[in-house]
């Protein structure tokens, strides 16, 4: 297709009705025209349409599109000039120029008031959040009172489909960083004992250190990454599909469906994972002490018996169901508040991670401060 | 006037989902200012003719040129000025939800990277007073919308950059039958206004009647006839007897005053 230039002739002669200079408008006035202008054309139209007694004549405009005709338009100072001549077919396009013409309503800044107002606003959306969760674990102690009495309504696939993505297909995962964290762990620590002729005690420290504590939190945080981020965004997608409305329409109430099977499966999977990823950090400083400081794992295996009260291993269990609880919830509850679209989703999934990992850490220094005197031996 | 340059050319197209062959040896093009209307049973193929010619599939076989350039062949460059000269709009809308109305319509014209803001500002205003928005919705974002608004607007954001070639699928389904008319009535302003090549698919009789130049049809995995609407409906095909015959069918066509096809109860 050949290419046209906008082009323009001013002519002296009374082009129209008398006009002491006129202007004939010709060639391409497109979009892909104009744009093609090296220098832009705007300003040598600005130029012209400063004479507010020239006459425009456009009847020889080849092509006319939407952008020309805002070009000539602005130039123009937002009106059709005194003395202009245009064809039918582009008429229209300046009756539409000329009813578009309103300012976009602005939503109304704040100011000098705006930290106020912000914090106002955080406010605002902390006590929203809390009421929304306190509303979600109601609603959870609500069905789990109703299933306790009806059993056949335990939905007992989707716990069961639950138990086996965030817990059975978490093991690698939780294998690896536990075990490595029990050889990091081990190898340090066993280096800092050794210069107080201390090796022995190696056992005690790893012992408790990870059955009571970095067990359950390691887990925690990975499931909370894995498992509770893909719980937020699963809820997320389908309140982007409507999918939830959907449900909501055919009397399948969400707390049952989504929320009680998430929590109870991590509720389920949770300690499981504690105890494995605890077992597994244990595996890995055992190893860690043979080879660096030649502690047989005969040793290893019979001294944690007595190293470590079995209140330890209880708690562990204790914190694992708790922090799934937790996870499940805080995935819910920010998978159920996302607004249908991208962006929400994006921005719920990051905030269901964080706060479950900072809840988590939260709830195990609780833990820490209210059984402070059990377990540990003087 | 002389033949008019064909736009879209496509060549011994053939498409296969796994062993499903959706489409066999098609051979279609369209010319520079018409509109062009696909039609077809359910499940024949029309949506994935139509994103293969923008390139968003790629067939099994057979080319497809847009604008005298193979889609499967063109350079990177070359690509993108194809696609600053087409526009569609799809069935859903398919907006961007975090972005506003007004930034939906703008983003096109913004990635020109050529015009000032206030251009894009007149502009898209512009639009979306054409497709009759008023400008206290610029500022909303789509989920606020209703299904009509947003295909409105997923229209003024098709025709942002004044293509010459518009893809529309399914136009007018989810709209009222006055918003349907004004969306074939802003059709035909633009046409004439931007000489814009129209493909479309519908299932809307109404939308097809009054829009289409040619009605190309979709069945048996086969391109089974291209031709006029009134040629079309002349034809003795058990797919266009169904489909233009029934009650809608006859009443659309007598609503044009051109031929009805014999028969029918």
């Amino acid at each position: 297709m050949a290419a046209v230039e906008p082009r323009w002739t001013v002519s002296s002669a009374a082009g129209a009705a008398g006009a002491a200079r006129a202007v004939s408008l010709a060639g391409t006035w497109s979009l892909e025209a104009i744009t093609r202008v090296p220098d832009g054309i705007d300003a040598d139209v600005a130029r012209l349409a400063g004479d507010p007694a020239l006459a425009w004549d456009l009847r020889g405009i080849d092509r006319l599109d939407d952008a020309g005709a805002v070009l000539l338009w602005r130039a123009w100072g937002r009106k059709l000039p005194a003395r202009i001549e245009v064809r039918p077919e582009h008429e229209t396009v300046f009756r539409h120029l000329a009813a578009s013409d309103q300012p976009v309503p602005a939503d109304g800044g704040a100011g000098m008031l705006a930290p106020l107002v912000g914090l106002g606003r955080w406010l605002d959306s902390m006590a929203d959040h809390a009421v929304a969760l306190l509303r979600l674990l109601g609603q959870l102690a609500i069905d789990g009172v109703d299933i306790a009495l009806h059993p056949a309504r335990i939905p007992l696939k989707e716990i069961s489909a639950n138990v086996y993505r965030t817990g059975s297909q978490a093991l690698g995962v939780t294998a690896l960083v536990g075990f490595l964290i029990g050889v990091v762990l081990s190898y340090l620590s066993g280096q800092q004992l050794r210069t107080f002729g201390a090796d022995i005690y190696i056992v005690d420290l790893l012992g408790i250190a990870v059955i009571r504590e970095l067990g359950p939190v390691l887990a925690a945080i990975l499931v909370a990454g894995r498992s509770g981020s893909a719980m937020t965004a699963q809820i997320g997608v389908m309140r982007v599909t409507q999918e939830l409305d959907a449900m909501t329409v055919m009397g399948i109430p969400h707390g049952r469906r989504l929320v009680l099977p998430k929590v109870v499966a991590l509720a389920i999977a949770m300690p499981l994972l504690c105890l494995w990823t605890s077992a597994l950090a244990l595996v890995g400083g055992m190893v860690a002490a043979e080879v660096q400081m030649g502690l047989s794992h005969v040793y290893f295996i019979e001294s944690l018996r007595t190293a470590v009260p079995i209140a330890n291993y209880w708690l562990g269990l204790g914190k694992g169901v708790v922090f799934g609880v937790l996870i499940a919830l805080i995935a819910c509850h920010y998978g159920l508040r996302i607004r249908p679209n991208t962006e929400s989703l994006g921005r719920g999934v990051t905030a269901s991670v964080v706060s479950a990992i900072t809840v988590v850490i939260i709830a195990d220094a609780l833990f820490a401060v209210l059984f402070s005197d059990v377990g540990l031996v003087e | 006037m002389s033949a008019p340059a064909a736009v879209v050319e496509i060549a011994g197209l053939s498409t296969r989902f796994g062993r499903q062959v959706v489409h066999r040896d098609i051979d279609l093009v369209v010319f520079q200012g018409e509109v062009l209307t696909l039609v077809g049973g359910s499940g024949s193929g029309k949506t994935t003719l139509l994103r293969q010619m923008l390139g968003l599939e790629r067939p099994a076989a057979g080319t497809v040129k847009v604008f005298g350039t193979d889609l499967a062949r063109a350079t990177a460059s070359g690509l993108e000025s194809i696609r600053s000269r087409w526009g569609m709009l799809f069935q859903g809308g398919a907006l961007f939800s975090a972005l506003s109305v007004f930034d939906n319509v703008a983003l096109p014209l913004r990635e020109l990277k050529r015009l000032d803001e206030g251009m894009v500002h007149d502009l898209v205003m512009l639009k979306l007073q054409m497709v009759g928005i008023e400008p206290k919705h610029a500022g909303k974002m789509p989920s606020e919308l209703s299904g009509g608004m947003v295909k409105r607007i997923a229209f003024a954001r098709a025709i942002a950059l004044d293509p010459e070639l518009l893809f529309l699928d399914e136009p007018t389904a989810g709209l009222d039958p006055d918003r349907s008319e004004g969306f074939v009535q802003m059709v035909i302003s633009l046409r004439a206004a931007l000489r814009m090549t129209v493909v479309m698919v519908t299932h809307d009789l109404d939308t097809l009647v009054s829009l289409s130049d040619r009605v190309a049809i979709l069945a048996h995995s086969r391109l089974v006839s291209v031709a006029t609407l009134d040629e079309t409906v002349a034809l003795d095909d058990p797919f266009v007897h169904d489909f233009f015959r029934g009650a809608r069918g006859r009443r659309a066509l007598l609503a044009r005053g051109g031929a009805v096809p014999p028969g029918g109860t």
